[in-house]
């Protein structure tokens, strides 16, 4: 076992995943010579050679295009697109092709394969770099999106989305790439997708989140927890598909619920979540489920990103209310 | 059938002052000394203003910054060939064509320092926001091209992009729209040989980037983009073909980017120090300077009173910036909709209420 933040911890993924497959190749701008802008795919060109792992033109319906043809002729492409602002250009490839395959061709053909972009906000970056666009995937039916936010469900996630046979959004919150550093085993393991997490176990509410925004809910619960609130705090991790039972099986456990989001407000995974709670439990809340999310708003340069995006302080006001309601 | 050449097509590259300032007096565009000196003040006061940059990223008091050092005679050779009838569409290295537009250098600060302001520049200018999705923004030029022609207007557009943005899709959709709609448009392709790490010839099997023009029916040219002249000269005659409803011209600049793709990368990791050394050899404004001095067109005094009312200018553009009031959370709401939706007023109302109540933004 290694100490390994997340960055470290999907680079590890891309060693071990790439020593046992080798029909695993990874494709993108900047990814072989450079090791990618976050360091991400540091030492896999020596490793591995050019042949598996490619720095490709500057296009990124290329790269999902021609990604999408090599998993359809029998690879398991890994395509980096550099950070999801930039994804746009690819989307024709994602929605009418990536996410369709097996069903148009009635499963003769099917796309193994895994988009890797850095994802959210909170760096101070350029604009177009801070996006959260995690809804537009959701909503695409046929493609699997999968967000970690530790080191340990980094690396178990990206293998278990690389082995899994449809194609994956893996979305990389850039925020906490190097926030902080966990156990991580040097070998292959898979954390299979579709199943949440329960980091904190509570009685008294339910915090949902993903992403980067988990770090903000890990605040906000602890300082709850001072104040002697039992908190439950939901990772995610697998946003499509998403884990009904876990969130189901919380909600009539405390019947107080907060989902926390960094995307828009509206039409976000928050929505869909408090539908899946009327569909399931909606007579074990003892509270209108509340939403911390960011706004409907274009997300701002630097200067006012703080502003926009969901914080400790925010999430405890949330529980709080939902705890007073 | 007998086999037949059904195309053919050569590319024309041409130089005017070379890398020890030698002119050839033949392509030599006719430009008055006043004139000339400004060029050089202009490219003088974009390198103080990039220096500067890239110190106040390293303190912190702008955000990431993508210099433009070294390409100087790129964007400032086109932008004297202006008549003041051009739009320009900038990528995000086009700092030193905004600023020989006298876009005010506070403002370009503003942007890299993260507000919004600073893409509002005062209306007298002519120049759409900078476009950080590479290779985005030809259409745009393109578009408004073609509005220029059916309006009937006199005006043509200028859009700078890099050698990577060659490769994107939406780049070869605005040079094929340029070419069948024949619209006032002119390409100007820095080919500054790196798309952050990965090398021009990793970006395409073409010899040159210029010759994509004439696969879209137009013609494209490449000139030394380390020679103000070259640069000048190419983009007027670009110019005047547009307005005379003659249709586009793609310039390939042949330059090099001096410093790292953005103060966030490190290209000592894909480029070595013996190539930049090469090329510093034949950066633009050396260059420049050594051929004014020698036709006695600048003294030393001349130059160093330049670089020092630069410094000057560069400072005061710097406390301009920091001058600027804080800009207001709420403005996030404020210039989405003309009229604001009621939905909307409501997530506006809580973020005045919570960023009353949360410190200051850090």
């Amino acid at each position: 076992m290694a100490e390994m933040n997340i960055v470290e911890a999907i680079n590890s993924a891309f060693h071990s995943e790439m020593e046992k497959d080798k029909d695993v190749i990874l494709l993108g701008e900047d990814v072989g010579q450079d090791g990618g802008v976050f360091r991400a795919t540091q030492g896999l060109l020596k490793t591995f050679g050019d042949g598996r792992v490619i720095d490709t033109p500057l296009s990124e319906s290329g790269i999902v295009g021609a990604a999408f043809g090599m998993a359809i002729y029998g690879l398991k492409p890994i395509a980096e697109i550099q950070f999801d602002g930039f994804i746009y250009p690819a989307f024709n490839q994602i929605i009418s092709h990536v996410a369709r395959i097996r069903n148009r061709s009635r499963g003769k053909y099917h796309a193994q394969m895994v988009i890797r972009a850095p994802y959210s906000g909170g760096i101070h970056a350029p604009e177009h770099h801070s996006e959260s666009m995690e809804a537009l995937y959701i909503h695409t039916p046929g493609i699997k999106v999968v967000i970690p936010s530790t080191p340990y469900d980094a690396k178990g996630l990206l293998i278990a989305s690389i082995r899994d046979s449809d194609p994956v959004m893996f979305l990389e919150p850039k925020k906490i790439y190097r926030a902080f550093k966990q156990e991580v085993p040097e070998e292959s393991y898979a954390i299979p997708l579709e199943k949440a997490r329960v980091e904190v176990e509570g009685s008294d509410a339910t915090v949902i989140s993903w992403g980067s925004m988990m770090a903000q809910c890990r605040t906000a619960v602890a300082e709850l927890q001072k104040q002697g609130k039992n908190i439950e705090l939901i990772d995610l991790r697998s946003l499509s598909p998403i884990d009904e039972a876990t969130i189901i099986n919380s909600v009539k456990k405390t019947g107080r619920v907060v989902v926390v989001q960094e995307a828009p407000r509206t039409l976000g995974l928050a929505s869909e979540i408090i539908s899946i709670i009327n569909d399931h439990a909606l007579l074990s809340l003892e509270a209108p489920v509340v939403r911390v999310t960011g706004f409907d708003t274009v997300f701002p340069l630097a200067k006012l990103e703080n502003y926009y995006l969901p914080n400790a302080k925010r999430i405890v006001k949330g529980i709080e209310w939902v705890l007073n309601y | 059938m007998p086999e037949k050449i059904v195309g053919k097509f050569e590319v024309k590259y041409f130089q005017i002052m070379d890398e020890n300032s030698k002119i050839d007096e033949k392509l030599l565009p006719k430009l008055g000394k006043a004139t000339l000196k400004e060029m050089y003040s202009a490219m003088v006061l974009a390198r103080k203003f990039d220096e500067q940059a890239l110190k106040l990223q390293r303190q912190g008091r702008i955000g990431t910054y993508a210099s433009h050092q070294g390409q100087e005679a790129s964007q400032i050779g086109s932008v004297f060939a202006f008549t003041n009838r051009e739009w320009i569409f900038p990528s995000f290295r086009e700092n030193a064509a905004l600023i020989s537009l006298g876009v005010p250098m506070h403002l370009l600060y503003a942007y890299w320092g993260g507000d919004e302001r600073g893409s509002r520049t005062p209306d007298k200018f002519r120049d759409f926001p900078v476009s950080i999705p590479v290779g985005s923004q030809p259409i745009h030029a393109v578009g408004a091209a073609w509005a220029a022609k059916l309006k009937g207007t006199d005006e043509a557009m200028v859009v700078y992009f890099g050698d990577g943005a060659t490769s994107e899709g939406d780049f070869h959709e605005a040079m094929n729209f340029a070419g069948v709609f024949k619209v006032p448009v002119v390409f100007i392709c820095q080919n500054n040989q790196y798309a952050i790490s990965v090398p021009r010839e990793k970006q395409t099997a073409s010899e040159t980037l210029a010759q994509k023009a004439i696969a879209y029916g137009f013609e494209g040219v490449q000139v030394d983009g380390n020679d103000v002249f070259a640069v000048y000269r190419a983009t007027r005659e670009a110019l005047e073909k547009a307005k005379a409803g003659k249709g586009p011209t793609m310039i390939e600049c042949i330059t090099y980017r001096l410093q790292d793709h953005t103060t966030a990368d490190d290209a000592s990791r894909y480029r070595s120090k013996e190539e930049v050394e090469k090329w510093k050899s034949r950066e633009p404004l050396k260059r420049f300077e050594n051929y004014l001095l020698k036709e006695g067109i600048i003294t030393q005094n001349d130059i160093e009173k330049i670089a020092s009312d630069s410094v000057k200018k560069v400072g005061k553009a710097v406390d301009d910036y920091e001058a600027m009031p804080s800009p207001q959370p709420t403005d996030m709401f404020d210039f989405l909709f003309a009229k604001l939706p009621f939905r909307l007023s409501e997530q506006r109302a809580y973020l005045e209420q919570v960023a009353k109540e949360e410190s200051k933004n850090g």
